[in-house]
């Protein structure tokens, strides 16, 4: 099946990579394009957040800002619950192409393992339980 | 040896494959914990076919056997392995390309 862990895309865009970080790094670039309301805290620890008409919101957490190259942050993966502690990292690096900017953009962690890493064992047991069960039945039906 | 996150995926999928198992693990997500007599009851699933789906959906971890009243077994849904498939989903629903083509848009459209 390949479990995609790793997402990555490279563009070239037509403007100068000064013009690319502050569209990545601003409450009102990032407005512009990703979220519809955004507000962020441009240091390493701080935090951001992005929200979209329907209420939906993302909360990211600032890790590398080495300007105006590297941009690094991360975010809840979309889809599991609030309170789970599995992040994806996004890491946008700029460089000077021409007039223009090689923008590349790497998100991973999507195939990290969950909390409960030891299903296998977990499993067992809950193998074993179920067969106790089933044990306990027919003796009290036997009885 | 750790689990396989590729394999735990995979299962779920395959479950969700079949018009039956998926039936039965909605039935267990809209209505919680359930014997196999609840669901055969609830359900256009025979009982035998039920217990054989069940057998199968607690091998693969996708549900888990508990205690239920008058000693019959009842059945639950492990978010677990669900929430390995939610991070696959994930991934393939991650649009980069529509965001970085906004974000052309959203520079071209700014003067200067």
């Amino acid at each position: 099946m390949g479990f995609p862990d790793r997402i990555e895309r490279t563009v070239r865009i037509a403007h100068p990579p000064a013009k690319v970080w502050a569209a990545l790094t601003t409450a009102e670039g990032l407005a512009a394009w990703f979220g519809q309301e955004a507000a962020i805290d441009l240091r390493p620890g701080g935090s951001a957040w992005m929200r979209w008409s329907g209420g939906h919101a993302a909360d990211m957490r600032v890790e590398r800002v080495e300007e105006p190259k590297v941009f690094g942050f991360t975010w809840h993966i979309f889809g599991l619950p609030d309170d789970d502690p599995r992040r994806t990292y996004v890491e946008f690096t700029l460089e000077p192409a021409g007039a223009g900017t090689r923008l590349t953009v790497v998100e991973t962690g999507f195939a990290q393992l969950p909390e409960e890493a030891y299903r296998q064992a977990h499993d067992g047991n809950t193998e074993g339980w179920a067969k106790e069960l089933g044990e306990l039945a027919d003796y009290l039906d036997a009885a | 040896m750790p689990p396989d996150i590729e394999a735990i995926a995979e299962q779920v999928f395959t479950a969700l494959a079949d018009p039956s198992r998926r039936a039965i693990l909605a039935e267990l997500a809209a209505a919680g914990p359930a014997t196999a007599t609840d669901l055969a009851a609830r359900l256009p699933i025979t009982r035998q076919a039920i217990a054989k789906h069940l057998a199968l959906l607690t091998e693969a971890g996708l549900v888990t056997a508990e205690p239920g009243e008058r000693r019959r077994v009842r059945y639950r849904l492990r978010s677990a392995p669900m929430r390995v498939a939610q991070q696959f989903l994930a991934a393939l629903a991650r649009d980069w390309d529509g965001s970085l083509d906004a974000l052309k848009d959203h520079l071209d459209s700014q003067a200067g």
